[in-house]
Parts: C-alpha cells; structure tokens; sequence
C-alpha cells in the first residue's frame, strides 16, 4: 500500500493558494501530510493555523536521508482542536540550509527545534534561542545524524568534563 | 564609597537542582529572583538522556520494545501502548478483542500507579508527609497485579506488537476487581486529607496559571490541559484499544490552578476505575496475538500514532524504510513538552511556588530527556 493523493476540501484550498510550492498533498493509512518547499513551510503552519484551526503544534522533528541531495525531512505535526484533525507538514532541506523557525506561529517550537538542532545539526533562522538542549554545548557532533554511529561520542568532551577515557 | 557588592543588585541567580529532591529527578532549573520573586527561569535538561531514538535505529521492532518502558518509567505500560500502536499502525494489524480490554485494563492501572507517584510525591513538596505513604500502599496493590501477569513491576513491557505475549492468570479478573473496590474509597481517603485542608488550599490555589490559550501555543495537553478548561483527552477524541466502548469522563476545571489539576487528576483517578471496571466485566473470549508475522518488517512508510498517556500526549512517529528495523522512531514526549511552559507558570510567583508548580507538571526526567 502506497500513498494515495488526499483529496478535501482544505487540500485543495492550501494547493490554490500556494501553487507550486506545494509539491505534493497526500494520505497513508488515513493520515494527512503536506509535502511543502522549504520556504513554504511556516507559511503554510500559519495559513492552517488562521484559517483552519490547526492551532496545537504537536511535534517538530527530522528524519535524516544521507543519500539523497535534500538530506533532511523536517516534519512538523499539527492538530485541530476543532476539527479533531491531524496534518503533517513535511519539508526536505538540504545540509546547511537553514530553515525558518516556527517559533512565530507556535511558541512550543522553541523547545522542540532546539531539539532538532542538538540532534541532526539543523539551525532554524531567526530562532531567539538556538542552542543545543539535551547533550552539553560544547559536544561535537549530531547524533541522530546517519553517519554518526551508536558507539560513537564525543571523546575530548568525556575526557575533559568526566575524567574517564571512555564512556564506553 | 565602599565597592559595591552583590548585595547591592536586587537580582540573584539561584541554581535549584539538579541534586534537588522537590524536582522529581536530574532537572537542573536556573532562577532569577528579585528577592523571593522570580523574574524568570533556564531549565537545563538532559542529564538523563540516553539516546533511545539512536537506540531505536540500531534495533528491531521487537528488541525496541522494552527501551520505550524507561522513558516515563513510572507509567511503563503506557509507553509500551503507544509504541505497539504505533508499529501496528505502520503493519496495517490491530490487537484482537482481548487484548485490546487487557490492554486498557493495564494501562488504566498504571495511569492510577502514575497519579499516586503523583500525588504523593507532590503533597510531599509542599510539606504534606502523610499521603505519601497512602499513596504507595495502594499503589503496591497494582503494581502486584502487573507482576503477577507479566513478572515485573515497573518496567513491565506487557505488550507486543500485534497483542500481548502472554494469557491473563488464574484469579487476574478477580485481582482487578478487588483493587477497584479497594481503592474506590481510598481517594476519598486522599481527598479527605488534602481538598479542603487550609494549607493546601492557601499553597495550590492561584499559583502557576496557565490559561486555554497558553496550554495550546504550547502545546500542553494532559491534566494540566483539562485543568485549564479544555474537554480534550486522546481516549474520546481520537479512540484507540477499544477505548470508545467504556463509558467514562473527562474530567476537567476552570482556573488552571495548580489546584484545579490536583482535582483534575484526582477526578481521573476514579474515571480510571470507571473503565477498569467495565473492561474487566466484558473481557472477550479469542485469541490474544493478532497476525503479526515472526518477522516484524513493515512496508515502506511512516506514521504518527499517540495516546493519552498519564502526562498528555505520549506520540510516537516511526519511519520504516522496509528493513526489520525502525529508520526514525521519534518519541513525542508529554513531560519534556509541558516542562517548557514551567517558565511561564512560575513567572511573577514565590520560589517556594517553584517547587508547587514542578510537582503540578507531573514529569519525570526519564522522559524528559530519554
């Protein structure tokens, strides 16, 4: 079973509005998500958000694809109290590329892209606190990238800051 | 003129934690006070962080399982719903009949165990000694009934993908309802020590309000949601495990005082033996495992399932590339969510509201920073 196109009403009121920065709208075992061009992405949250009543931002997270030139889905999650629906807003970004915040429209973004930062490395623009979260601010790496391996860890920070050779 | 000293400021940075019993684990909470006024808060997470969503990539569907009870260790069995959920959803199978009730039935219990931790520990911050120890004595009664089933108390993984493991014991109905009996009356109990007692009154009323609209902008669900006066729980919205076949309600308040989610969790408390009850006088005859293959290898997708755990919603986005392993298995954790609006809460307040308002958030650092 693949994706089937998501046809409603909403679907294809977003489609008029943005045109082709739209790349794709579409439904897998029943759930919504809206595959949008980077620069859309927080216009989109915004226009459901007014428009739409899709006012809880439940989630930003991504999902890290090294093969591919946009190396990264960032996916953000989104439900209506009023509609008791949910959407997914997915955007694929290349490595470096900074995508904008979404702390203006949601202020739980904070947290929440603070988190994608500390694990994959990606910086959200115009952020007012892009700082790493869960490891320690000076720690190298980003683990939840692909290349970074489950044993793997900063070894100068552990040596430093806990005096052991190795956590391992 | 003498040099000036830090007395001269009117503000002091406080560091509270994270060696601090009254933040329920390792948060670590900066504080700036003017005086016994706190002018704003920096929360440093992640002294427990152990990167289950790393882990999650390295094993499979299976072997993950059990990782998910050590995130909210204190409501295991919870976790252990939404992440079955969550991986049935992307095998297109549902649990069978029976398992489904067993599965309410447990995770129902471990909602109470959860809100005792709760409850006690909380009373405990502000200075009430007494309901803690009620607490865990009743408590023990559920976390027996799990032992009993499955062999362990806390971090239990009761469930499997596609339905549970092993068959309900000889005696197991009998067990639940004498607990629902039993405990019934024990909230009362509970409520008789702290409802209208004065100095809790005086301690939770007014203190850490967070408005409808706030919780929503971010993101807060759970008992604190409904505190605020928001009629939204997962378990009627969006009905899971054959949730939609028990009557119950969702408890909620108007002020969004940290009072307002003490009567809030207390409500659901008995709501929990509400369904308990139902579930346990209809469970089902059938098979206990659904069509699960040996081999758990789902098509080539993602999905985005949550639950109503004890703290809020407990979500779970898993991304399968086709192999037997999760590519992405993200955790959307309620406590690590609702902990960012601590600042909010406690802005303006006392510090000694601080440790009120931490305790009303109910979380538990194992999730926070997984």
């Amino acid at each position: 079973m693949a994706a089937i196109p998501w046809v409603s009403d909403l679907s294809r009121e977003i489609k008029e509005r943005f045109g082709d920065r739209i790349v794709e709208t579409s439904t897998y075992l029943g759930q919504n998500f809206i595959v949008v061009k980077p620069d859309a992405a927080i216009p989109v949250m915004e226009y459901l958000k007014l428009e739409a009543d899709f006012d809880y931002l439940v989630d930003v997270t991504a999902v890290d694809w090294p093969k591919r030139a946009e190396r990264f889905d960032v996916v953000y999650i989104l439900y209506s109290f009023a509609r008791n629906e949910r959407v997914r807003i997915k955007t694929y970004v290349p490595d470096g590329f900074k995508p904008e915040t979404a702390v203006g429209v949601h202020l739980t973004a904070n947290w929440l892209e603070r988190e994608v930062f500390d694990m994959f490395g990606i910086e959200f623009d115009g952020h007012p606190d892009m700082r790493r979260i869960l490891l320690p601010e000076e720690w190298q790496g980003y683990p939840l990238r692909k290349d970074y391996g489950i044993l793997q860890q900063d070894d100068r920070w552990v040596q430093e800051n806990l005096n052991i050779e190795s956590g391992q | 003129m003498p040099d000036a000293t830090f007395l001269d400021s009117t503000e002091l940075v406080l560091n509270m934690g994270p060696q601090h019993p009254s933040t329920h684990g390792v948060l670590r909470v900066i504080l700036k006070l003017d005086g016994e006024k706190v002018l704003g808060t920096d929360c440093v997470i992640g002294y427990l962080h152990r990167g289950v969503e790393k882990i999650a990539e390295n094993r499979t569907f299976a072997q993950f399982n059990p990782y998910v009870d050590r995130m909210d260790y204190v409501a295991a069995v919870s976790n252990g719903l939404g992440y079955c959920l969550a991986v049935e959803k992307l095998l297109n199978v549902e649990a069978p009949p029976r398992a489904q009730a067993v599965r309410v039935i447990l995770t129902e219990l471990n909602r109470i165990a959860s809100h005792l931790v709760w409850l006690g520990t909380h009373a405990l911050d502000i200075g009430a000694i007494t309901p803690v120890f009620y607490c865990f004595r009743e408590r023990e009664e559920a976390l027996k009934i799990f032992e009993k089933y499955c062999g362990a108390r806390l971090t239990t993984h009761a469930f499997r993908i596609g339905g549970l493991l092993y068959e309900t014991y000889d005696g197991f109905e009998q067990d639940v309802r004498d607990f629902c009996a039993m405990f019934g009356p024990k909230v009362d109990e509970y409520e008789e020590l702290l409802t209208n007692n004065r100095i809790w009154v005086s301690r939770l009323k007014g203190v850490g309000i967070l408005s409808a609209e706030e919780c929503k902008e971010y993101g807060v669900t759970g008992p604190v949601l409904r505190a605020a006066g928001v009629k939204w729980d997962l378990r009627k919205a969006q009905p899971y495990s054959g949730y939609e076949k028990y009557d119950f309600e969702i408890p909620t308040a108007q002020n969004g005082d940290t009072y307002d989610r003490y009567i809030v969790r207390m409500q659901e408390m008995r709501q929990a033996v509400r369904i308990i009850e139902q579930a346990v006088a209809a469970i089902p005859e059938g098979p206990i495992m659904g069509k699960v293959g040996k081999v758990i290898k789902p098509a080539v997708g993602e999905a985005y399932v949550s639950i109503e755990a004890p703290k809020g919603e407990l979500g779970y986005y898993v991304v399968s590339d086709g192999s037997t392993q999760p590519y992405r298995c993200r955790v959307r954790p309620p406590s690590f969510v609702n902990l960012q609006a601590l600042d909010r809460m406690v802005r303006g307040g006392l510090v000694a509201d601080v440790v009120a308002i931490i305790g009303t958030i109910d979380i538990v650092l194992g999730e926070v920073d997984r």
